[in-house]
């Protein structure tokens, strides 16, 4: 039966959409796992990890498009090449970043980022930037601070605005043809020196540390130009890299969809088939207390659930799991109630079974592949509800789910901002999702309902 | 069964959840409940002490005399007793059930009211204008639509709509509406992003203002639900198409177009009416996030600023409204049913 299952899957168009969807999805997620960092996922709301990436800033292709924003730029060690040399004593190690510049806007600003591990003697910093022009540019030159505490990791950051960066810059002026007083320094260092616009082409920028003692090291550089657009899906307001949210979303989402349609077909099986084969006053009294359930206003009891007892995924699930099996029990029931007459079960009951006997090995695994089409279509409403409940504010804030973000975005008024790119992603993926689920359902409902068979006569 | 039978056991049913869903409100939020309201005993006591004429020796007698007084008030109303007490609980449910829903900590009405009842009176017509009319025009849509493709089932245009239905079925309500702001507010102009009417409820154009800012949230939800409204009405007609009357009517010699929209539509009446009663039943329950995103000014919309800033005799109240409507609105369903099944009538 099931490999009739899976062949009749895979004959229908439905199916095969259904299955290369959700295929889709899973090798995304494989990739997340192995190519993504797992801080990503477990940092997710820690601004100190995203601190590097721009505010609120467009996919990268939206430059492709219209005026070419700068694309932001984030650079560590590992971009970079580095170079040890020791002259009269005296250790430079020099870190050369290369970056490439086409854009037609300016950048925002500009960081360099460093931590260095020293004694007592502090180390000598000096970061020159040679253009595409073949001028070198001086930007910054000073020691870090003296310590007291021998081992002393340093980490600072030097920004655009540092005066030790607008003083290094004022001998430079002479070079250009027009006035550039006022001008900010992450303007003057990128502009042609004929007229005020980018100077496109390959720029060195090389952050030399003079160490005088053997013990010290670098143990981290970097630069940072600020732009406009960053990654494939850009970035939140929290500085976020919303593709990384996007994809962790996913197995969040299938593992809520998943579990929840699990276990709530799962009891709406058994409850349908005990009602529809015991039958009478036990079949009445279930369907009385099945229709309780039904009334329930569930979103109004997750939400109390959720004041009470604090933002758990754990129990959102269980929730979600309680209040979701009405609708099989009540289909299951028609079913197992003709299913009680057939022969082989009366049969089973004349040799002497028990009902928990005849029922879990001789009316439940007739049922199984109906069962498997019902936990498909019901993967949708499961992942939908946990949206719906992460967008009012109270779901599990710790993990980044599609419902998660797009609170977040609502509160940030990002629809009235214009800022698209915040929106649009997690709704689709929320979409997807729910479609591969419900095509999947859709064509094993089709093969497997005997109530749906009788209905294609014609 | 008989039609009383049917209604009586229908009311024992929408009262045993009424009850039991205030029950579980009250057995919830009841901790949160006394401690806020501890609090604001707290608060009231310290306030009156600083502004009063009473004079103390030290500091210790300052705090004694504070203690003695909320100890006092907790006392006087019953908070100093546990919050899982049967009798509190069940007075608590009784007084919610007999609309005595106590005072807003946060709201208050347009005309300046923090009792709850006057709050929620104000806002359920809103609530009931948008998802009403919303219900309303996508049942006629739905009808006419799915008519049509079920006559001409296997149509390009029958494809079309299937497809619709997917999708529109897949997308969040609520998202949807993110994006209708994002087009029709933020790129294009033409609605304002938030629905609450600027002019106070009193002037002249209140009504006009309110109907124009319902333009952006009545559209978007049409848009979203006529798609599978029109496929569950052209499913019900395919079925009764298929069946042996109709065949009966087609060899006596009645027009295709006729037995459609006379003798098809009529017998998918009562299936129909339950849908639309389901539909708008859980249309309401989906306000919250609705409202919210919309900023119209509805029981939703309230609920959610409620749960901001957790404004527990609001939630309570809103709770048992809400489950009211929603449970008034199935036994209408129900009852329609009955009444349009030829059946039920018959016997």
């Amino acid at each position: 039966m099931q490999k009739k299952l899976f062949i009749g899957l895979v004959k229908s168009r439905r199916g095969i959409i259904g299955v290369s969807i959700l295929g889709f999805l899973l090798s995304l997620t494989a990739v997340a796992v192995l190519v993504i960092p797992f801080d990503s996922y477990r940092l997710w709301n820690d601004p100190d990890y995203w601190i590097n990436n721009p505010k609120t800033g467009a996919p990268f292709w939206t430059s492709y498009f219209g005026s070419k924003d700068f694309e932001h730029v984030s650079l560590d060690k590992n971009n970079a090449i580095r170079t040890s040399e020791i002259s009269e004593g005296i250790r430079v190690d020099n870190f050369r970043f290369e970056i490439n510049i086409g854009a037609d806007d300016f950048p925002d600003d500009f960081m360099f980022l460093h931590s260095v591990h020293y004694d007592e003697i502090p180390p000598v910093l000096q970061i020159d930037i040679t253009r595409p022009d073949n001028n070198t540019f001086t930007v910054y030159y000073s020691s870090l601070p003296t310590t007291s505490s021998a081992n002393n990791t340093f980490t600072d950051r030097i920004f655009s605005t540092n005066n030790n960066i607008k003083e290094s810059l004022n001998p430079y002026q002479s070079f250009f043809n027009f006035p550039v007083s006022g001008i900010e320094p992450q303007v003057l260092l990128f502009s042609d020196t004929s007229k005020l616009q980018v100077l496109h082409g390959a720029y060195h920028i090389s952050q030399k540390f003079f160490l005088f003692d053997n013990s010290s090291s670098i143990e981290n550089v970097g630069v940072i130009l600020g732009g406009k657009v960053f990654g494939i899906m850009g970035t939140d307001d929290l500085r976020r890299d919303l593709f990384v949210g996007i994809i962790w979303g996913i197995p969040i989402a299938l593992f809520i969809g998943l579990t929840v349609s699990i276990f709530s077909i799962s009891i709406g099986l058994i409850y349908g088939v005990v009602s529809g084969y015991k039958g009478k006053k036990i079949d009445e009294g279930m369907m009385r207390i099945n229709d309780i359930f039904y009334a329930f206003p569930t979103l109004i009891l997750l939400i109390l659930v959720s004041i009470t007892f604090g933002r758990s995924i754990f129990l959102i699930i269980l929730i979600l799991m309680t209040f979701g099996w009405m609708g099989t029990a009540k289909v299951i029931r028609s079913i197992a109630l003709q299913m009680r007459n057939f022969q082989y079960v009366e049969a089973a009951k004349l040799m002497g079974q028990s009902d928990v006997k005849v029922i879990f090995k001789h009316i439940i695994p007739q049922l199984l592949p109906l069962t498997f089409a019902s936990v498909a279509i019901s993967v949708p409403g499961a992942i939908l509800a946990e949206a719906a409940l992460s967008f009012i504010g109270l779901g599990d804030p710790t993990l980044p789910t599609w419902g998660q973000m797009l609170h977040d975005a609502n509160t940030a008024d990002a629809a009235s901002r214009g800022i698209w790119w915040w929106i649009i992603p997690p709704g689709l993926m929320i979409a997807l999702t729910g479609l591969a689920f419900f095509l999947i359902g859709n064509s094993l409902d089709a093969i497997t309902n005997p109530l749906r068979k009788q209905n294609k006569k014609v | 069964m008989g039609l009383g039978r049917t209604l009586l056991f229908r009311s024992i049913n929408m009262f045993l959840v009424l009850f039991s869903t205030i029950l579980i409100t009250v057995i919830l939020l009841g901790p949160t409940l006394d401690k806020l309201l501890v609090d604001a005993i707290r608060n009231q006591v310290i306030d009156e002490v600083n502004q009063g004429t009473l004079k103390f020796q030290n500091p210790d007698e300052r705090s004694a005399y504070i203690n003695n007084q909320i100890q006092f008030k907790s006392k006087t109303l019953g908070l100093d007793q546990d919050s899982f007490n049967p009798q509190k609980v069940v007075y608590r449910v009784v007084s919610v059930m007999t609309l005595d829903l106590g005072k807003s900590h946060f709201f208050t009405s347009d005309y300046g009211s923090s009792n709850v009842r006057d709050i929620i009176v104000e806002k359920v017509p809103k609530t009931l204008l948008l998802f009403t009319t919303a219900t309303i025009l996508v049942t006629i849509i739905g009808i006419f639509l799915g008519t049509y493709v079920a006559g001409k089932e296997g149509s390009w245009l029958d494809k079309l709509n299937s497809i619709n239905a997917i999708f529109s079925n897949s997308f969040p309500t609520w998202w949807v509406a993110m994006i209708m702001i994002l087009v029709f507010a933020f790129t294009l102009h033409i609605f304002p992003a938030r629905a609450t009417p600027l002019s106070s409820p009193s002037d002249a154009n209140y009504v006009f203002d309110l109907l124009y800012h319902m333009t952006l949230p009545l559209i978007t939800l049409v848009l979203v639900t006529f798609g599978s409204w029109a496929y569950i009405v052209r499913y019900f007609l395919i079925n009764i198409l298929n069946e042996d009357f109709i065949y009966a009517k087609k060899t006596m010699g009645i027009s295709r177009r006729k037995i459609l929209y006379s003798h098809a539509l009529r017998n998918a009446g009562p299936p129909i009416a339950t849908s639309v009663g389901l539909g708008l039943a859980s249309s309401f329950g989906g306000s919250i996030i609705t409202e919210a995103v919309f900023d119209w000014p509805g029981m939703g919309k309230l609920f959610y600023d409620a749960i901001g800033l957790l404004d527990i005799p609001i939630i309570i109240g809103l709770t048992y409204i809400g489950t009211l409507i929603f449970l008034v609105t199935i036994f209408i369903t129900d009852i329609a049913y009955t009444l349009l099944d030829p059946r039920v009538k018959g016997s």
